[in-house]
């Protein structure tokens, strides 16, 4: 039965949410831009302490198993959708379970995800992040060069390589007791097939942070390079169960991906939450300078300015119909690698189009630092990029629509 | 609770909808284009189905309650098969649909049966003018009280089967409004044209322009609810069709790209051509969303039902000219060539800016 009615109970948490948001993120938004690496702890103890309220609400936190319809992700993408609303940047921020928690939710063995995740359930604030890229491949995830070897006489694994593009690499290792979820392989030779998730915890020797990143927009975030030497964890920390260390299937490569089915439609929520941001602010500014929006109008009677702001509405709606399709089939067992990467595509591509129209509307004073508007254009870029790139999506989405192996369609 | 699955109900309805546009209105549609005919058996068998008849309930000699919905998954089906086949089994319900909307319990007991009972009949409705700017909530065709009647008076053009039409809905302005107006067949003043209309697209339905001078109506005839829920009913049927047509193209230059060689490969293995048949599939699945979340709105009464309604048109609108465009680009010079039926869609897709009024759901 189709239905486009949000569930009370998720209607419920975004109030809560659209509270933080209104008033611990957007004061501060523009401090956290301007001093970037500093990071906002106020909100972050702030979440911690309502998510352990809430009975945790991450990735991480999960839902207590009942019978009935599930909704983790639907929720979850209302959550990131309002918390980006507030501050992408400070969103990335958020305690207690993202893309490293995504990767055990999806690769781990029930032992692994209460081993790894009960931490986010502790007294102070836990950061966990995924790493994938290197310095010499990103969208490519099949060429890394991470290797894990495993040392038969104390049954460790001994991990070297370079990872950049951390989101929260810092959070995770340094300021807080958590993880990060290392992509490597255990098989140079094999390529995807010998590529496998790996839990390395704050603090385990031989894994340093080395750089972090001054970027163009979510400032508030830290994206660091991690670099592992003879970095030794216990063979337990392999994701999934002991037979994907011989398996020759390409099981930690379709983990990888099915992590991005659950993470890529919470990015394209995070660029939704900012696009709606964006035309919310920009209607307010117009009317403010009498320009209200005549809909229902038909084009040739509508001045240049109402058709933006039309499209711009029906490519956000649109849009975030698609985010949530995709976050309902997950929540209800569908495949959904499809859906994830059109919602992924579209969102990308709305989120930019939308805040850069904004921008050029309100001319100097959408250019300038005074309001937010120029901030969410750089904040927007990166919902085309992380998570795979508009580019990989679309090759995702293709292959899918044309029934191709990669081999097929490159 | 969200969800974007249609029910069983809805599910069967689809199935036989798209059972049908591929057996029947695809089967016909190019000749029915070129010999400018539409075999009205086909449009029987459409009229069979009983799409119309679910939304009108007993008492009026339907079987069913309205769903725009319902509607809209059936009105995107009949659309992927063939559009002037889905506009011309839907034409009666341009007179159904506002007498059901808008109309009183007498014009509802008096017209919805003759309209419904047997085989399909010209119903018709005229609401498109000829002006650039047609602006349905702001019409030149102007309706005065006069004595306990009205007097209509203005020019009327896409009028479907105007000349075989038994009946046919005018609207008019009246006061700052927009209102329907029942006029038998022959009414003193109303002129149908002489010749069909030419138009780039939908060339195998007869279209007709529809002059009134000074036409009287008795205060009877005129529907006495609101416009604005008719409106968002033609908007959201238009808009399912859009999708329908897009789909139609869609699978059509994706299906030809993975036939085509080019350079020792598929065309579809190439990137500039895959990332155009991803892009278009995107499109055409975000724009369903709005349009079914238009019609849900509809359904269950939302405040903003009207806005939604007009949202999704205008986003079915853009995606409609991008995808068929891009189909006919994808087959290249054959797509530009009649066999194929892309092109037909192209022009199709680019009248979805000028169809409201054509269908309701």
């Amino acid at each position: 039965m189709i239905d486009f009615e949000i569930p009370e109970k998720i209607a419920g948490i975004r109030n809560v949410i659209e509270t933080v948001a209104v008033n611990m993120m957007r004061p501060v938004s523009r401090y956290y831009d301007e001093h970037e690496h500093e990071i906002p702890w106020d909100y972050i103890n702030f979440m911690h302490t309502a998510s352990k309220a809430m009975g945790g609400s991450s990735m991480a936190g999960g839902e207590p198993k009942k019978e009935g319809p599930r909704f983790t992700f639907q929720r979850l993408a209302v959550m990131v959708e309002m918390l980006s609303w507030g501050d992408a940047g400070m969103y990335l921020c958020t305690p207690g379970g993202m893309l490293g928690s995504a990767a055990v939710s999806a690769t781990g063995t029930p032992e692994q995800k209460e081993r790894f995740l009960a931490r986010f359930r502790g007294e102070k604030p836990v950061f966990d992040a995924m790493c994938m890229t290197e310095p010499h491949c990103g969208s490519d995830t099949a060429a890394i060069r991470t290797t894990a070897m495993l040392d038969k006489e104390t049954n460790e694994w001994v991990l070297n390589g370079e990872k950049i593009f951390v989101t929260a690499g810092h959070k995770a290792l340094i300021d807080s007791e958590g993880f990060i979820v290392v992509w490597a392989t255990i098989d140079p030779s094999a390529g995807r097939a010998g590529m496998r998730p790996f839990v390395i915890e704050a603090g385990t020797p031989g894994c340093q942070v080395t750089n972090m990143e001054h970027k163009l927009g979510i400032r508030a975030s830290d994206t660091v390079s991690i670099v592992l030497q003879d970095c030794r964890v216990p063979f337990e920390n392999i994701l999934g169960s002991p037979e994907v260390v011989t398996e020759k299937a390409t099981t930690g490569f379709k983990g990888a991906m099915a992590t991005f089915d659950a993470t890529r439609p919470l990015v394209a929520a995070q660029a939704i939450g900012l696009a709606r941001a964006t035309l919310e602010l920009l209607k307010e500014m117009l009317a403010e300078r009498g320009v209200t929006i005549r809909y229902g109008l038909p084009r040739q009677k509508l001045t240049a300015i109402e058709k933006d702001v039309i499209d711009m509405e029906v490519m956000l709606r649109s849009a975030w119909w698609l985010v949530l399709k995709a976050v309902w089939m997950m929540d209800n067992g569908k495949p959904n690698s499809l859906e994830s990467s059109m919602a992924k595509v579209r969102a990308g591509d709305v989120v930019n189009r939308i805040t850069q129209k904004a921008v050029e509307i309100m001319g100097p004073l959408g250019y300038s630092r005074e309001y937010l508007l120029e901030k969410w254009f750089r904040d927007a870029k990166i919902s085309d990029i992380y998570e795979g790139t508009g580019q990989i999506n679309r090759l995702v989405v293709a292959r899918q629509l044309l029934g191709y192996r990669s081999s097929e369609l490159r | 609770m969200y969800s974007f699955e249609p029910s069983d109900e809805q599910r069967l309805l689809i199935e036989t909808a798209r059972r049908y546009a591929l057996d029947e209105l695809r089967k016909v549609a190019h000749e029915a284009e070129e010999s400018k005919e539409f075999p009205l058996p086909v449009i029987n068998k459409g009229w069979e189905l009983g799409i119309l008849h679910a939304s009108i309930p007993e008492a009026y000699g339907g079987f069913g309650e309205r769903s725009a919905l319902s509607g809209a998954l059936a009105a995107e089906e009949f659309a992927y098969g063939d559009l002037a086949g889905a506009l011309a089994i839907g034409t009666p319900s341009l007179f159904a649909f506002p007498i059901l909307l808008a109309g009183s319990e007498q014009q509802k007991q008096q017209y919805l049966p003759a309209v419904i009972t047997g085989e399909w009949k010209p119903y018709t409705a005229a609401l498109i003018e000829p002006a650039f700017d047609f602006d349905p909530n702001d019409l030149k065709t102007v309706a005065q009280a006069d004595g306990g009647d009205y007097v209509i008076t203005g020019e009327k053009t896409f009028v479907p089967f105007a000349a075989q039409a038994e009946e046919m809905l005018v609207f008019a302005k009246l006061g700052d409004q927009t209102k329907g107006f029942i006029l038998p067949k022959g009414a003193p003043g109303l002129t149908v044209g002489a010749e069909r209309e030419k138009w780039m697209g939908l060339n195998a339905l007869p279209f007709y322009t529809v002059k009134l001078e000074q036409v009287r109506v008795p205060q009877a005839n005129l529907l006495p609810g609101d416009f604005a829920p008719i409106l968002d009913a033609s908007r959201v049927a238009v808009a399912a069709m859009a999708v329908g047509v897009a789909r139609a193209a869609f699978e059509y230059s994706r299906d030809y790209a993975k036939e085509r060689e080019v350079f020792g490969v598929k065309v579809a293995q190439k990137q500039a051509i895959a990332f155009m048949l991803a892009e278009m599939a995107t499109e055409i699945e975000a724009i369903r969303l709005l349009v079914w979340e238009a019609a849900w709105a509809i359904d269950n009464q939302k405040e903003d039902a009207g806005q939604t309604a007009y949202l999704a048109l205008t986003g079915a609108i853009d995606m409609a000219m991008m995808v068929t465009d891009r189909a006919v680009q994808i087959l290249g010079g054959h797509g530009y060539i009649r066999d194929h039926p892309v092109e037909l869609w192209m022009r199709n897709g680019r009248g979805f800016a000028m169809f409201t009024g054509l269908a309701m759901v």
